[in-house]
């Protein structure tokens, strides 16, 4: 049967091109990879391979011809059994009816909008149920250590790896005796390779185990970033669901005290912006607890933001080896009528100070503690602002495209009428982190700042 | 497979250098590679006919490398490569049919088109990618290789990276830990000279590429990976190796790719006469070829044979993937999360 030969697309882009040169000529012999023909693009002269065998029949567009439209027949060969002149006779010398449907210059019409649901399918955390048991007063570092050791008794693939996580006993001290309980093969401590050891969990997750990876702080985490983005958080994608990748990438984030700009940067909105992440950044030691568990459980790649400063708080926790805080709801930590805060991590503790010196002067913040960043809790915002009329959004990195700003945004599309004074934002300066006392203390939000901001949204 | 020294036969002078390999896993190479060959040549064209978009990296002129490590690996050893990862899925026993849909981004494809010519995975045939980051995808072979040290499996994990991926820092951390842990992974390194246009000559202070691991007390060496014989022993020795628990090795493949980077390279780095030679000198699969009918192990007939079925199946692969529909509309949400 003749084969017609037909103009090359050469790259991503191209949609026609020049033949420059044939190199076969009728009656020559062709073998799948011989270089038929040179083809002249705007970038780059390339040659045009043959991938049939048989008998170079005829050439439909001879050399030098300048504008010749992709996929155009520009040849023919004779099968190999077949005449040449048959086959020379028998092509038809115009574009074959079944052109390629991915032609880069097919124009959008309205029909061939796509039909794809205008949104993802939102994702409804599981409900919370009010802890009504025992409780034991703890730090936070011990509720993380508890959890991990609590997850690492209950499944056997869940192991711990991080720089000084093991013999060091953890560089704020997190992983206190996990090294002792689990031994050196599930508590392992790193070389300083982030970007290494990062993308060892990763493909450890996707052969099936369930890697807790400690950055010894998030600053450090950006060596990693190509494994956490492109590798963790795109894969199920790019597998069609085929691979997963359940892991735990944990550790503090944002400022502690004097040590300037390099350790001290805070990341929620770095993360929160990837599809295909989940963001946890809780503040109470009982969410750490029930958090980090739900996440070490989870079968997607999770970013859990510690803090430092939070690491020795202690607080009442939750009795009990099954107690899981759900990914995905924010809390109502103080219940308010006039103006709505949401914060995170140690920003919901700014928050509630405020709250106190606001009720003094007759005003009633309801205090949101956000908890998971991503996916977030726009539906208990929404009903707080439909209630208060007022949001103020609370957050130590920077404002620029910060968790404020996506907060603003989703507000506006979903609360718009409720609103009766623009969204306020209380953030970080926007400037690295000084390292002076007097100006890290001004770089950082306060809770004068947040009282201001409270009475700006109630024009007072 | 059975590979032993082969023996002295009168009127070969390279004979005793060159092992000996039973005649069935000789034509079996030749068919597995004669398959990569096709399928590639198709995609290429089907490229050309604007079937396939975005980038496509042809393995053709490298065959040789992954049909013969992969004749020395079992079911169950992890293997992971790069973005040149084609013939790595091919070898691996995934469907021709469901990479070339994912090539051409239809519905039949293994990532039901939402991963293209790079990212392709098959859980089954313990394939883990696909990777389109220079050198990501080593680590993540060395976590393979920590996942199955870690359920103490006996498996190992097979990691291939080109010439262009040793001087990520990634690798070498990769390395460092690795040999700390003693883990079970071979490292394919894929030198086929040129990382996109710029030579190994110009990239890299050092260029014995296998050699990168012996800082960290990786052994390695050279292998000429334009022969599926030569490469075949070479990683049947590394295989045992490092199943055996003594940590990773190294095998430089010395191969060449005869097109360019990608399908939008016209290759003005090297000359034509460089691919020429490589290409009437070395071809992996005339090597075969050659030696199948020098040897009598098999006839020009039965070569034929082989041709037409490999024809069979790319033209059948083609096809269904030029026949599966495109992604429903609302594959575009789906896979981003896995339920909790």
């Amino acid at each position: 049967m003749a084969i017609e030969v037909l103009m090359p697309a050469l790259s991503p882009t191209m949609t026609e091109g020049k033949i420059a040169k044939w190199h076969k000529a009728p009656g020559d012999k062709v073998k799948a990879g011989d270089i038929l023909a040179e083809i002249e693009t705007d970038k780059a002269t390339m040659e045009m391979e043959a991938v049939d065998e048989g008998t170079f029949a005829k050439i439909i567009v001879p050399e030098g011809t300048e504008h010749v439209a992709v996929n155009l027949p520009i040849a023919v060969i004779a099968g190999e059994d077949e005449s040449v002149d048959d086959a020379a006779n028998a092509a038809p010398a115009k574009p074959r009816a079944a052109a390629p449907k991915a032609e880069a210059e097919a124009p959008v019409s309205v029909e061939a909008a796509p039909t794809a649901p205008a949104a993802p399918r939102r994702e409804t955390a599981p409900a919370e149920q009010e802890w009504t048991g025992g409780s034991v007063t703890m730090t936070i570092r011990e509720a993380l250590r508890d959890a991990i050791a609590e997850e690492m008794r209950r499944d056997e693939n869940v192991f711990l790896m991080g720089e000084e996580v093991a013999e060091y006993q953890g560089a704020y001290k997190v992983s206190q005796n996990l090294l002792q309980e689990f031994g050196e093969r599930r508590v392992i401590d790193t070389p300083i390779s982030e970007h290494g050891f990062a993308g060892i969990g990763v493909g450890a997750a996707m052969a099936g185990l369930r890697p807790i990876v400690e950055f010894m702080t998030w600053n450090f985490a950006m060596q990693a970033m190509d494994q956490i983005i492109n590798s963790a958080a795109k894969t199920r994608y790019m597998s069609g669901g085929q691979m997963q990748c359940p892991i735990v990438f944990r550790g503090p984030n944002g400022a502690a005290s004097r040590v300037a700009a390099q350790h001290s940067q805070e990341y929620a909105s770095w993360y929160a912006h990837v599809p295909g992440l989940k963001v946890i950044a809780p503040c109470s030691a009982a969410d750490h607890k029930g958090l980090l568990k739900s996440a070490i459980r989870d079968p997607n790649p999770i970013i859990f933001l510690e803090n430092e400063l939070l690491y020795g708080t202690s607080e009442p926790v939750p009795d009990a080896t099954d107690y899981l805080v759900p990914i995905g709801k924010a809390r109502i930590v103080r219940p308010g009528e006039h103006v709505t805060f949401t914060a995170f991590s140690r920003m919901v503790h700014l928050a509630m100070e405020a709250a106190e010196a606001l009720q003094a002067e007759g005003i009633s913040a309801e205090v949101i503690d956000l908890r998971t960043i991503r996916p977030l809790d726009v539906e208990t915002i929404v009903r707080s602002v439909q209630k208060t009329n007022r949001l103020v959004s609370l957050e130590e990195g920077w404002a620029y495209s910060g968790i404020g700003a996506e907060i603003s945004a989703q507000i506006m599309e979903q609360a718009f009428d409720y609103l009766d004074a623009p969204v306020g934002r209380v953030n970080g300066k926007d400037v690295p982190l000084p390292y002076a006392a007097n100006l890290e203390k001004l770089a950082l939000p306060q809770v004068a700042e947040i009282v201001a901001a409270a009475k700006a949204t109630l024009y007072r | 497979m059975a590979i032993a020294k082969r023996k002295p036969k009168s009127g070969r002078n390279d004979a005793s250098a060159v092992p000996d390999i039973e005649p069935a896993q000789l034509q079996k190479f030749y068919r597995d590679m004669l398959l990569i060959r096709r399928f590639e040549e198709k995609a290429g064209q089907m490229y050309g006919m604007g079937l396939i978009g975005g980038f496509c990296h042809l393995y053709i002129g490298e065959e040789a490398v992954i049909v013969g490590v992969m004749g020395a690996v079992e079911d169950g050893d992890g293997v992971v490569t790069s973005y040149r990862d084609h013939g790595h899925m091919l070898a691996c026993g995934m469907d021709p049919k469901g990479v070339m849909a994912e090539l051409t981004g239809r519905r039949g494809g293994y990532s039901h088109g939402k991963g293209g010519s790079m990212h392709m995975f098959s859980t089954e045939k313990s394939f883990y990618g696909g990777h389109g980051i220079v050198g990501a995808q080593v680590p993540i072979g060395t976590g393979i290789a920590f996942a199955n040290r870690y359920k103490n499996n006996g498996k190992i994990s097979v990691t291939f990276m080109g010439d262009g991926a040793m001087n990520q820092g990634q690798v070498n951390e990769s390395f460092n830990m690795a040999a700390l842990w003693k883990l079970p992974v071979l490292y394919i390194i894929e030198n086929n000279k040129y990382g996109m246009g710029t030579s190994v000559m110009r990239a890299s202070a050092s260029h014995d590429l296998f050699g990168r691991g012996a800082p960290f007390g990786i052994p390695g060496h050279q292998v000429d990976g334009m022969s599926v014989v030569a490469v075949a022993q070479a990683a049947a020795e590394a295989v045992e190796y490092v199943r055996s628990g003594k940590g990773p090795y190294i095998l430089e493949m010395q191969t060449y790719r005869y097109r360019g980077h990608s399908m939008s390279d016209p290759a003005k780095y090297r000359s034509k006469d460089e691919v020429n030679r490589m290409r009437q000198e070395h071809d992996p699969i005339d090597q075969v070829k050659n030696r199948l009918l020098e040897d009598g192990i098999t006839d020009e007939a039965k070569l034929k044979d082989i041709d037409k079925q490999i024809k069979d199946i790319v033209t059948a692969a083609a096809e269904f993937a030029q026949d599966s529909p495109e992604p429903d509309p609302s594959e575009l949400w789906t896979d981003v999360y896995g339920e909790a």
